[in-house]
């Protein structure tokens, strides 16, 4: 037997590469040569092009559905409406209230009404345009303060499309309204006389109050990778899907009964997937691809271009929200009220759990002992919104931080000091009564930013007209007459992993065996890389519990458990907990082969043991024996240690739907940022100068990585600072391109100073936090309150628009 | 119609090409090259940014017929050596990238290697400064990228500047 042995002796070397190292990203390679497959780069010799005929009305009855001139295209294979749907008719994430093709109404412009598949992308337009859909258009409800509180608004969906939920308390448009009430408002809940009478005594108690109404402008994801997939007929009746999503068992769980099939004939694997940011979450073109593809019995291939893209996936809620707050004369908050609509669209995608964040996080990590909130998520015949990285925690921020701002300004105090003369700690409780049972150095890590270094003053620049230096640029709009500077701060609080009773638990299979004399590790899982490196994680700690360099991470796919969504800023926590526990068991796999070989002395326990540089190793009597030698090369016969775990966080509650109190965060993280700005109040233009940060993350995995969700989230913070909204006028969205969208360039993007620290939650695997939301939260208010301090205006919507800052007399 | 060209020093003809279909179309699905990206296919994102006879250009913008008899150079061809992809050491733009941490989703990827090997070619490879960060930031205006908030892709550049004017001072 040719297995290579090896002294033990001759492998002291510790492991490389694992947790807390910034070793390469796997895909890293295949990223910069173009090989990446991403889902838009699938292609099969006889496949298909499916495209989407796609409602031109944001509200309108569908009398009729003429497909025959369509079917007459030379290349045309297929043309399906509704009535080509074997199975359930309807799909969603949370409530199942969305036509796979539109049947009776349409209720968003941009809604699925039919879908083709030709041998030419521009043989399937050729086709779209044969179809004929008679409409009888209908008045859009447009307007979400109405749609929530207004009783004779007519509904977007009938009564009954939704099943009851009582702790959503649900009633017309509303999918769910959310009231938090704490302190002097705890008794009152219920009664709007008296809520009003406590109020008034409140304000009447309190030595300095600041109210305003907030508006959070429509954000897209934006990710650059379209909508795009590919659907295979298989041999068994079943289908094989290739497709960029955020998780694959979810998608599974919607697709296969519109399909009429078991959930094991719909097999899903992760294509390449270019960004995500919460706009996966929800099904695209997966049911739209099986259908055509099960249909024509060839492989079909979707791209959606740019422009419906915009109409293919969910946005950010744009939110109204009306706030209040009420100190005394040092800065301590005495009261806050809070009414924070978000507008979700024609359907439910994760509305009602957008509100069970914006309504438990609404007035942010400060201690208020008496606290009013209504939250509200709403239907209308606007474009569906859902999740995005923040997930109404973002819209939330916004409104509190910019109260905290004018509240510092109102008592004449420095905003930091009144942030940590109201900040929370480990053992506070946020508003609906939960215990933030970690580290919260919220105080800490205010000084720490306000103490980072300030960028250079523009007279201290080495060429003060240098215009790369200007708002504008080079296009030489000024020279800096009329341009002046600001300093903002911002922070947030953020629930990572799912809330409110949800268990998100992950699966992972871990093999461990030893191929041409060395041993590799297998990670396999269903989590979804977004491009966030977890694929990177899951290595580092599969060399990090194994003492193995050698790590293949397999194809995510059906084909093992779930991983849970790659949201909430879960997957290091909750796919990187299944790695680490699959690899327990297989350590202790391991260390029972090696007693059953009499190769670990009396005495000596497992917990004595580890795997370290290949090898099997006492803490106290040295290397013991190589995996090489104990398990031998599994070519061979030797021996393959194989476990499949799942991991689950600890239990969460639902919030009760009178008082919003309950214990329904896993975990809390939070980002602090200071911005500086230059501002040309002539042209209403903005350069952020610098964007600094403090973030705790309890344990930093992988350092490179880390900072880029930093620096990622920030800069998405500061397109919604300044210049993202999708522009929606009675249904319709008016800038759905990347002309007229516009997301940050590098030109927009300043410096970004980022201070991690590593206070450990003790709950969570490595002690580690979620990263890639908190930054996304605090970045926006900071820019704001900078831009603010510059100009003097109130800047009440975000992003601030360039009407909002001009006419200042400087 | 029929359409040749030369891409990556190859002779490449396309058949059966329906005028309509841009540059980018061909390569990705008619000539097995889709490393050029297909984000916005309106000229705005730069993930499609190939060298057309020498100069950068967005593949989603030039019209099939256009390329005819011209040169062209994607993502794939920027590896050092012969083979295919993987075959190839990586050149040192892709290197940097890797190294630096400039890659997340890579969607935006091969657009700003080929952007950023230009820049240096008219720096360091033409016996120029290396660039500095305003210089970069302009150069790299027109390329979208969503996840990294740039600053590695910045340090991404410097490091690969560093290096080619190495390799160029025979260091």
């Amino acid at each position: 037997m040719a297995v290579t042995t090896r002294t033990v002796t001759d492998l002291s070397s510790t492991t490389k590469d694992g947790v807390g190292a910034s070793p390469r990203r796997p895909d890293g390679t295949l990223k910069v040569t173009g090989e990446f497959a991403y889902s838009s780069d699938m292609w099969m010799e006889d496949m298909l092009w499916g495209a989407t005929l796609r409602s031109p009305h944001p509200h309108a009855r569908i009398l009729g559905i003429d497909i025959t001139e369509a079917l007459k295209v030379p290349g045309v294979q297929a043309v399906l409406t509704h009535e080509d749907v074997p199975g359930e008719k309807h799909y969603g994430l949370e409530h199942q209230d969305q036509p796979v093709l539109a049947f009776d109404k349409v209720r968003y412009k941009g809604e699925a009404v039919a879908v083709v598949a030709a041998d030419h992308p521009e043989t399937a337009r050729r086709a779209m345009e044969r179809i004929r859909v008679d409409y009888e258009v209908l008045e859009p409800i447009s307007d979400s303060r109405r749609a929530a509180l207004d009783p004779d608004c007519p509904l977007v969906h009938e009564p009954g499309t939704i099943p009851e939920h009582p702790e959503y308390n649900q009633r017309g448009n509303r999918l769910r309204y959310q009231p938090v009430r704490t302190g002097a408002f705890t008794g009152a809940a219920g009664s709007v006389e008296r809520e009003s009478g406590i109020l008034e005594r409140l304000r009447a108690e309190a030595d300095a109050v600041v109210s305003s109404e907030y508006e959070v402008g429509m954000q897209d994801q934006a990710f650059l990778g379209p909508e795009s997939g590919m659907a295979v007929p298989a041999e068994d009746g079943g289908v094989d899907l290739y497709v960029a999503t955020q998780w694959l068992h979810v998608d599974q769980r919607q697709i296969a009964p519109a399909l009429g099939l078991p959930q094991d004939k719909v097999r899903l694997t992760l294509a390449g997937v270019g960004g995500a940011f919460g706009a996966r979450e929800d099904l695209s073109m997966q049911i739209h691809a099986c259908l055509l593809a099960l249909h024509t019995g060839k492989p079909v291939k979707f791209v959606y271009n740019r422009e419906e893209s915009f109409y293919g996936h969910v946005h950010r809620h744009p939110a109204k929200m009306r706030y209040e707050h009420g100190a005394r004369a040092d800065g301590t908050l005495l009261y806050a009220t809070a009414e924070i609509i978000v507008d979700g669209g024609a359907y439910a995608s994760a509305t009602p759990a957008v509100v069970g964040v914006a309504s438990s996080l609404g007035i942010g990590p400060y201690e208020v002992p008496n606290v009013l909130v209504d939250a509200y998520g709403v239907y209308t015949n606007n474009p569906p919104c859902g999740a995005m990285r923040g997930f109404g925690a973002v819209q939330a921020c916004f409104a509190y931080e910019s109260q905290m701002d004018r509240l510092a300004e109102e008592l004449g105090m420095h905003p930091v000091d009144l942030r940590i003369k109201n900040a929370m700690s480990q053992g506070s409780r946020i508003i609906t009564g939960q215990e933030i049972d970690m580290p919260l150095p919220m105080a800490e890590m205010l000084e720490r930013c306000r103490d980072l270094p300030m960028p250079p003053e523009r007279g201290e620049l080495a060429d003060p007209a240098d215009l790369r230096t200007l708002p504008g640029g080079v296009a030489g709009t000024t020279h800096g007459e009329g341009v002046v500077r600001g300093v903002g701060y911002g922070l947030g609080l953020k629930n990572l992993c799912f809330s409110e009773g949800f268990d998100d638990y992950s699966t992972a299979r871990v093999r461990l065996e030893v191929m041409g004399g060395e041993p590799v590790v297998l990670v396999h899982t269903a989590a979804a890389e977004v491009g966030q490196g977890l694929v990177t994680v899951k290595g580092q700690i599969a060399r990090t519990e194994l003492g193995v360099e050698k790590v293949v991470i397999a194809p995510s796919d059906t084909q093992v458990g779930s991983a849970g969504s790659s949201s909430a800023s879960r997957q290091s926590y909750m796919t990187g907990g299944a790695v680490r526990t699959a690899c327990a068991s297989v350590r202790a796999e391991v260390f029972a082969l090696a007693r059953e070989r009499g190769l670990v002395p009396e005495g000596i326990a497992d917990t004595d043991l580890s795997l370290s540089g290949g090898k099997v190793v006492s803490a106290t009597a040295g290397a013991l024996v190589s995996l090489a030698d104990l398990l031998g090369d599994s070519a061979q016969g030797g021996t393959v240690v194989e476990q499949t775990r799942e991991y689950h966080h600890r239990p969460t509650e639902m919030l009760d739907p009178k008082l919003g109190q309950g214990a329904s965060h896993t975990q809390f993280g939070m980002c602090v940022h200071r911005a500086v700005v230059d501002v040309d109040v002539e042209l209403g233009l903005v350069k952020v100068v610098a964007l600094d940060a403090v973030q705790d993350v309890g344990k930093v995995m992988h350092p490179q990585q880390l900072l880029g969700q930093i620096q990622g989230g920030s800069t998405q913070g500061l397109g919604l600072a300044l210049m993202e909204e999708v522009q929606v006028a009675d249904g319709q969205i008016r800038n759905p391109s990347f002309t007229d969208y516009l997301i940050p360039t590098i030109l927009d993007t300043p410096p970004m100073r980022i201070e991690v620290l590593e206070h450990p939650d003790p709950h969570s695997p490595y002690g580690l936090r979620g990263a890639g939301e908190p930054p996304t939260l605090s970045s926006t208010p900071a820019i704001v309150a900078a831009v603010r301090a510059a100009t003097g205006r109130a800047l009440t919507h975000a992003p601030v628009r360039p009407e909002d800052i001009v006419g200042i007399d400087l | 119609m029929r359409v040749s060209f030369n891409v990556n020093g190859e002779d490449v003809t396309a058949d059966d090409v329906w005028p309509g279909e841009s540059l980018l179309y061909v390569l990705r699905e008619r000539l097995g090259l889709p490393g050029s990206k297909n984000a916005c296919e309106q000229g705005e994102c730069g993930s499609c940014t190939v060298y057309f006879d020498g100069v950068t250009a967005c593949s989603c913008m030039i019209a099939a017929g256009q390329a005819q008899g011209r040169t062209v150079r994607t993502v794939e061809g920027l590896a050092e050596g012969t083979g295919k992809g993987t075959e190839r050491a990586l050149g040192t733009v892709q290197e940097a990238f890797v190294e630096a941490g400039a890659v997340q989703c890579g969607f935006c990827t091969p657009g700003l290697l080929v952007q950023t090997d230009d820049l240096l070619e008219r720096t360091v490879g033409a016996g120029m400064p290396a660039p500095g960060d305003a210089e970069i930031r302009e150069a790299l205006a027109g390329n979208l990228c969503r996840c990294t908030g740039y600053e590695k892709i910045i340090d991404a550049v410097h490091l690969a500047a560093e290096r080619r004017a190495e390799a160029g001072s025979g260091a």
